[in-house]
C-alpha cells in the first residue's frame, strides 16, 4: 500500500472534503491515516483546531480505536482472524506460524465475517479463507 | 449466455474473483455476472449458468478446473464432476425458507431492475401510500424484533420515535457485525444492499426521519464499497434525495465506518462513534429513541431487522408471523461457523432445533472428529453441550436453556476444544474491547483472565471456581451494558457444561 507523505498543507485538504461532516473527527483521523498510512502527531493539533474541537477530544478518540495507529504501518499490513469461529478451525496455531515468519506485519484482527470458512486473514486489504502460512506468504508477495 | 460468479467476500476468499477472470478471457459471449453468494459457503466459488431450465450450479470450482469445465460444455449445463444440478433444487437450499435473504446469491446486487424483477420495492410503494400509524402497526403486529441479539419488538421501538416531537429524527442501521461467527448483514449488504435501503425508508417515512446513518465495520471493506454504489445508485434513481420515489417524503443515507472497536456494536456507543467520539456507552435512559443521534429521536435497528421490513410490508404481516413459534415469528437468518463441514447461512423459521442445524444441514465438522461444543450468539453467548441439541432455536427456549440467540450466529468445535481456554478468551476479549466507562466490566474482566489462569494451573481450584462465579454474578448486575453483563455467559456456561475442563489438571489434554 501506497501512502502520501506526511504534511499539514496535505491534510487541510484531506480535512477541507468533511467539513460538511456532523461529527467529523472519527472521520478526519480515519481519513488522514488513508492519506498518510498513519495518524501523525502533529495531525491531533490539526484536526483539533480544524474543528474547534479541544486536543483532548481528538486524543481521546485517536487512542481509543483499534484500527488508528500513530506511526508509519510496515509494507505488509496481515490480520489474522483470533476469534472464535477462527479458533474452532487453528487460527491459534496460524498466527504462532505467520508471526514466526513475517514479525511485526501480523497483527490480531478480530472477524472478519468469513466464519464459515476459516481460518480467515486479511492481508494488504484482501481476503483470504482456508487460510495457511503458504497461503498468506503467496498473497503478500 | 448469462454466467454468474459471486462477488461475496467469503467467495472471494477463496478465489471467485480468479474464477471470474479466468472464465471471461476463456468464454468470450459469456456476460458474467457478479451476484452474491447464496449461502452455501463450502460449495464457493459456486459458478452458475443460465438455461432454459433454469440456473444450474457448479461447484467449488477453483481456476485449474475451467479448462473441463468448459470442454464440458458447463455454459449450456453441461455433465462434469463439479455439477451439482439445478441450483434450486440442491436440497441444503431448496429445504430453506428465505424470506429476508430471498434474493441474496440470485439478483445482480447492483441493479434496481433486476431488484424490482425479484418483488424490490413493493414493500416501499405501499409504505409510501400508507399513514405513518399503519406502517407502525402492520411492523408491530409482524411480531419482528431485533435480530441484533436483544429480541426488542421493532414496531413498539419505531412507535416511541413517531410519536417523539422533534425537528429533526433519525434512523440507524446497525452494521457493525462483530460477534465471531456471524455474517449474515455482511451477507446482505454484499449481495442485496436494496433490500436494507428499501427497510431504512420505510423505517424513516414511518417515523417522519429524513436522515440516516449505515455503520459498518471496517473490517468488511467489499460490503462497505458494494452499500456506496448502491446508496449512489439510489440516489441518481430518485429513490433517496429529496423526493422519495416522487413521495413528500426525503430521505438521505449516509455510510460511517467504524474503527475496530467490537463494543460500538452496542447501540449508544455505536451512537458516540457516529458522533465521531469514542465508542463510551451511554446510560439509559433517556433512551435513544428519544435522546439518540446527535440527541435527537433515532431508531436503531439491526441490519437483519431493517432488511425484513421490506417482505413485512410487501406480504403482510399476517404472512411473516404464519412462520414461527411462540413469541418468536417470522424467520432467522442462521449462520454456521467453525469447524463444520458444510457452513454458510440457513434461514429458517424459528423453531428448528440446534441439531437440525449442526448435523442436518452442517453434516458435522470439517475435521471429521466429533463435534464437542457449540458457542450460539458469539462471543458473549453460551457454550453448549451435545446433550441440549434439541434445543429449539427461538428468543424463549434458548434463554430457558441458560444461553441466548444473540445474532443467530453458530460456532462449533470439535473435540480438540479447551472450554477453559475458551472461558479465558471471553474474559480477554472483554478486558480487550472494553469501553473502560464501567468498573465491573472494565475491571472484572481483567480480574476474570487471572482467576481462570489459577484455575487452568491448578492453584485452589475449588476456591477460584468459587470467586470466578462470584465476579460473574457482579459483571451480569453490575456492568452497564451486554459487554460486561453478558460476558459472564460463555464463562458460566462452560464452567457449567463442561465441569471437566475445569479441575485444575494443567497436563489433562
Amino acid at each position: 500500500m501506497k501512502f502520501s507523505p506526511w504534511s499539514k498543507d496535505a491534510a487541510l485538504v484531506v480535512l477541507a472534503t468533511l467539513r460538511e461532516e456532523k461529527g467529523p473527527v472519527l472521520m478526519a483521523l480515519q481519513a488522514l491515516q488513508n492519506e498518510f498510512g498513519y495518524v501523525h502527531d502533529e495531525a491531533v493539533g490539526v484536526v483539533a483546531s480544524y474543528f474547534n474541537k479541544s486536543r483532548a477530544d481528538v486524543h481521546g478518540v485517536l487512542t481509543f480505536y483499534h484500527d488508528l495507529r500513530t506511526v508509519p504501518p510496515s509494507d505488509n499490513q496481515i490480520s489474522i482472524c483470533v476469534a472464535e469461529a477462527c479458533q474452532a478451525v487453528g487460527s491459534r496455531q496460524l498466527e504462532k506460524d505467520v508471526k514466526a515468519k513475517f514479525g511485526a506485519e501480523v497483527h490480531d484482527g478480530y472477524c472478519f465475517g468469513n466464519c464459515a470458512l476459516g481460518p480467515c486473514a486479511m492481508v494488504n486489504g484482501a481476503i483470504l479463507g482456508r487460510a495457511s502460512v503458504d497461503k498468506i506468504a503467496k498473497a503478500r508477495a | 449466455m448469462k454466467i454468474y460468479v459471486p462477488s461475496d467476500s467469503a467467495a472471494i476468499s477463496v478465489g471467485a474473483n480468479e474464477v471470474a477472470e479466468a472464465i471471461a478471457s476463456k468464454v468470450h459471449d459469456a456476460t458474467i455476472i457478479r451476484n452474491g453468494s447464496r449461502g452455501a459457503l463450502w460449495l464457493e466459488p459456486m459458478v452458475e449458468v443460465e438455461t432454459s431450465k433454469g440456473r444450474i450450479a457448479y461447484g467449488p470450482v477453483s481456476v485449474e478446473d475451467i479448462d473441463s469445465l468448459i470442454a464440458a460444455d458447463f455454459a449450456h449445463g453441461g455433465a462434469h464432476q463439479l455439477a451439482l444440478g439445478l441450483t434450486d433444487e440442491i436440497e441444503w437450499l431448496a429445504t430453506q425458507d428465505r424470506v429476508t435473504f430471498k434474493r441474496v446469491g440470485i439478483i445482480d446486487p447492483l441493479s434496481i431492475a433486476d431488484y424490482e424483477a425479484h418483488g424490490g420495492l413493493v414493500g416501499l410503494r405501499r409504505a409510501i401510500s400508507l399513514t405513518s400509524h399503519a406502517i407502525i402497526d402492520e411492523v408491530t403486529e409482524s411480531g419482528l424484533r431485533g435480530r441484533g441479539g436483544a429480541g426488542f419488538p421493532a414496531g413498539i421501538k419505531w412507535k416511541t420515535v413517531a410519536g417523539a416531537v422533534s425537528d429533526q429524527k433519525y434512523i440507524c442501521a446497525n452494521a457493525d457485525e462483530g460477534d465471531s461467527g456471524t455474517f449474515a448483514d455482511r451477507m446482505l449488504i454484499e449481495g442485496d444492499p436494496f433490500t436494507l435501503i428499501e427497510g431504512m425508508t420505510i423505517a424513516a417515512i414511518a417515523v417522519g426521519a429524513t436522515e440516516g446513518y449505515v455503520y459498518v465495520r471496517s473490517e468488511y471493506p467489499y460490503a462497505i464499497s458494494t452499500l456506496q454504489k448502491a446508496i449512489d445508485i439510489a440516489h441518481a434513481f430518485g429513490w433517496l434525495g429529496s423526493s422519495v420515489l416522487g413521495s413528500s417524503h426525503a430521505f438521505e443515507l449516509k455510510i460511517r465506518v467504524g474503527a475496530g472497536s467490537y463494543v460500538c456494536g452496542e447501540e449508544t456507543a455505536m451512537l458516540e462513534s457516529i458522533e465521531g467520539k469514542r465508542g463510551v456507552v451511554r446510560a439509559k435512559p433517556p433512551l435513544p429513541a428519544l435522546e439518540g443521534l446527535f440527541g435527537k429521536p433515532t431508531v436503531i435497528n439491526n441490519v437483519s431487522t431493517l432488511s425484513s421490513v421490506p417482505a413485512v410490508m410487501a406480504d403482510g404481516a399476517a404472512a411473516y408471523k404464519a412462520r414461527g413459534v411462540g413469541r418468536s415469528l417470522g424467520t432467522q437468518v442462521f449462520q454456521l461457523a467453525g469447524n463444520i463441514k458444510r457452513g454458510g447461512i440457513v434461514e429458517k423459521a424459528f423453531g428448528v432445533t440446534i441439531d437440525e442445524i449442526i448435523n442436518g444441514y452442517g453434516a458435522g465438522t470439517l475435521s471429521g472428529n466429533p463435534v464437542r461444543a457449540i458457542q450460539i450468539g458469539g462471543p458473549l453467548g453460551a457454550y453448549f453441550s451435545k446433550s441440549q441439541f434439541d434445543t429449539s432455536l427461538d428468543y424463549e427456549s434458548m434463554l430457558a436453556a441458560g444461553g441466548m440467540l444473540g445474532h443467530g450466529g453458530i460456532v462449533v468445535f470439535d473435540e480438540s476444544v479447551d472450554l477453559a481456554a475458551q472461558a479465558r478468551f471471553a474474559m480477554s476479549f472483554c478486558a480487550l474491547e472494553s469501553c473502560g466507562k464501567c468498573t465491573p466490566c472494565r475491571i472484572g474482566s481483567t480480574r476474570g483472565v487471572e482467576t481462570i489462569d489459577l484455575i487452568i494451573q491448578g492453584v485452589k481450584v475449588e476456591e477460584n471456581k468459587k470467586l470466578l462465579l462470584d465476579l460473574c454474578e457482579v459483571m451480569t448486575d453490575g456492568s452497564l451494558c451486554a459487554m460486561g453483563g453478558l460476558t459472564p455467559m460463555p464463562v458460566k456456561s462452560a464452567m457449567l457444561n463442561f465441569p471437566e475442563d475445569f479441575t485444575g489438571e494443567v497436563s489433562r489434554r
